[in-house]
């Protein structure tokens, strides 16, 4: 076997199998997932789908009834945290309240057996990267929420894991610093070349920030790739409806093709791609759906039942003669005058044959 | 309303002191009360602060409350955490297991350990049956340390137990996260975050302690000249009230110094500070 053989250089963390069982719960199902070295992996889930579990069971703070969990070619097995290579960033942050900023981010280099002076040169170089530079004599109920962020983060990246871990990292800021910190973590990230796994329920996170998004549900993987991709080919009616908003409508498909029945419409509508005959879901994006008709695309009509403005969109929302409501999103990014239609007016929806997302019912 | 507060202190802790600092300040004499405040004098609080006997009884004192303080953290310290750090079921009960030696009085409980430690009392005759000679233990130091530590631990335990149950085990999920096995996190953030509770702690145990009269009185040898034997000896047997006032002054201003002394080391120490947060 040559060198390079031995170990497969593009798989960093291998999980097979993994079950975690709180008495009766099962929080994580038979999980499998492989993350590649340098990927920012997101984690998405709502609450109680187990994503919280599956860091903490790579963190080694919960113990696995079943499966193997492999960091960098090492069984983690039921090695303690103190013995991983793997660090985490907790939601509360965690900080210790009776060491200065500076001793916490040193905490890991002290306890790795560094001495005091590299301690402190790291540390010095950690503050600067989070851009806390001067802030090392503070105590963290001296800092801000967005600080102490900071802090929990550089102490968690002061050790340089191989796997960095973070917990819901940015749900504690105000939208708008989290919008900021979003792009400043993905930048920290890519310049230092740490793995990432990131939980979150914040799907616009998920998008923006992921190489991959592993979505999550019952303590299973539902769908793992790459943004776009799980964004416009969901797996599943769940998937589709939990990153981002889908309209979804009952559909058959009397024949193979690229035709599609909408029974309770008595509608009938084109797809882009080949379809084999029976019955499934057909989801539409809001704003790939347009108000008003236009020649050669698919449409149904309906009666406008709200209309919302939120600054950057305009979203319609309309009811349809089987009684489902189908939502048109705009954006008014273009400057454009928006088409507006008044609540009661009955309008035409219209989408093209791509925008049809095929979901098995 | 305000005033109550002050009016409680005035009645109950600054009348007495006072009346203790006048009775100190007088002249023994032959009648009854035992004192005149004709011609108020030094005499007593000088030969207090200057006495040998004093000085030895004070030291010894200070010894005995010390040493039982001690062994009441080190012995305490543990029983806490491992209350904090049970199952949330368990800890109210082990709570009461606690407190349960409170429901019987305390002349009681040291009538109990006498029957327990006397020559012939339970703890001999259980070493007899298994064989061993016989150990005289009633009447000495061991017996009188034993006495204090078990009479006081529960107020060691109980304000260590509030601080440790209101750690955040997360900051110990933290050190472990970082690379510190369970002894390196106790000493760097279960022991400095608990301080506060081990100050609580020492003074609940060492205060009372240095002015115990009745453990030593009744499980201590007669070497055990404690200053609250003494000072019961000024008082009741050589009827002197100006010298025993005396010693009790003497000892409120020891035990205002260590209190003192502790207090102002806590407003220096980060323990306190981080706990604010």
């Amino acid at each position: 076997m040559g060198p390079l053989q031995g170990r497969t250089l593009s798989v960093l963390l291998s999980i097979t199998g993994l079950t975690v069982r709180y008495g009766a719960t099962v929080a994580l199902d038979g999980l499998d997932l492989t993350v590649a070295p340098g990927e920012l992996f997101v984690l998405l889930g709502s609450s109680g789908s187990g994503k919280t579990t599956l860091l903490r069971a790579v963190g080694g703070f919960v113990q696995p009834e079943a499966g193997r969990i492999v960091l960098d070619g090492t069984d983690l097995g039921t090695l303690p945290p103190y013995r991983r290579k793997v660090n985490t960033m907790f939601q509360s942050y965690a900080l210790f309240p009776h060491m200065t900023v500076a001793t916490n981010i040193g905490f890991g280099l002290r306890m790795q057996g560094l001495d005091r002076a590299a301690t402190d040169a790291r540390v010095t170089e950690m503050l600067e990267l989070v851009n806390l530079a001067g802030f090392g004599a503070r105590r963290p109920a001296q800092l801000s929420g967005g600080q102490q962020q900071r802090v929990a983060l550089a102490r968690a990246l002061a050790p340089q894991p191989a796997l960095l871990l973070l917990d819901e990292p940015l749900s504690a800021l105000d939208p708008n610093l989290r919008r900021e910190t979003r792009a400043e973590l993905v930048r920290l990230q890519r310049s230092l070349g740490i793995t990432f796994i990131l939980v979150t329920h914040d799907q616009e996170e998920a998008l923006t920030m992921a190489t991959r998004i592993g979505v999550m549900r019952d303590g299973k993987l539902v769908q793992v790739g790459p943004p776009a991709e799980v964004y416009e080919q969901p797996n599943s009616r769940f998937v589709a409806e939990f990153l981002g908003a889908a309209n979804v409508l009952p559909a058959v498909a009397r024949e193979s093709g690229r035709r599609l029945e909408l029974p309770a419409l008595g509608a009938s509508v084109c797809t882009a791609q080949a379809i084999p005959a029976g019955p499934l879901l057909l989801a539409i994006r809001p704003e790939r759906v347009r108000l008003g008709a236009t020649d050669g695309l698919n449409s149904v009509q309906g009666v406008v039942v709200d209309c919302a403005y939120a600054g950057e969109s305009l979203t319609h929302s309309v009811r349809l003669a089987d009684g489902s409501l189908v939502r048109a999103m705009q954006s008014l990014r273009d400057g454009r005058r928006e088409i507006r239609a008044s609540v009661g007016d009955t309008v035409t929806l219209s989408w093209q044959p791509d925008a049809c997302i095929l979901l098995p019912p | 309303m305000l005033g109550v507060p002050w009016a409680w202190l005035a009645v109950f802790l600054v009348a007495p002191c006072a009346i203790v600092l006048a009775i100190a300040l007088a002249e023994p004499v032959d009648a009854v009360p035992p004192f005149s405040l004709a011609h108020p004098e030094f005499d007593s609080l000088i030969l207090v602060a200057t006495d040998p006997l004093y000085r030895a009884a004070f030291l010894l004192s200070l010894k005995v409350a010390s040493l039982s303080t001690l062994v009441c953290l080190l012995a305490g310290y543990p029983m806490a955490l491992a209350i904090a750090r049970c199952d949330e079921r368990w800890r109210a009960p082990l709570l009461l297991l606690l407190m349960l030696p409170f429901w019987t009085g305390f002349l009681m409980r040291i009538n109990a350990w006498i029957g327990l430690l006397r020559d012939d009392g339970w703890i001999n005759t259980a070493l007899g049956v298994l064989g061993f000679s016989p150990q005289h233990l009633l009447y000495t130091d061991t017996a009188m340390y034993v006495g204090i530590v078990y009479t006081y631990l529960p107020f060691m335990v109980l304000p260590l137990y509030a601080r440790l149950s209101q750690l955040d085990p997360g900051l110990l999920e933290a050190a472990a996260d970082l690379g510190a096995p369970p002894w390196r996190s106790f000493l760097r953030v279960t022991l400095p975050l608990s301080m506060p509770g081990v100050w609580a702690g020492v003074l609940l145990v060492f205060i009372p302690a240095v002015g115990e009269y009745v453990i030593p009185e009744l499980l201590g040898g007669p070497q055990a000249q404690l200053i609250g034997r003494v000072l019961w000896a000024e008082f009741f047997q050589n009827s002197d009230w100006p010298t025993a006032a005396s010693v009790a002054v003497a000892l409120v201003v020891v035990l205002l110094l260590v209190p003192g002394a502790v207090v102002t080391s806590l407003r220096r120490s980060p323990a306190r500070r981080g706990s604010a947060s």
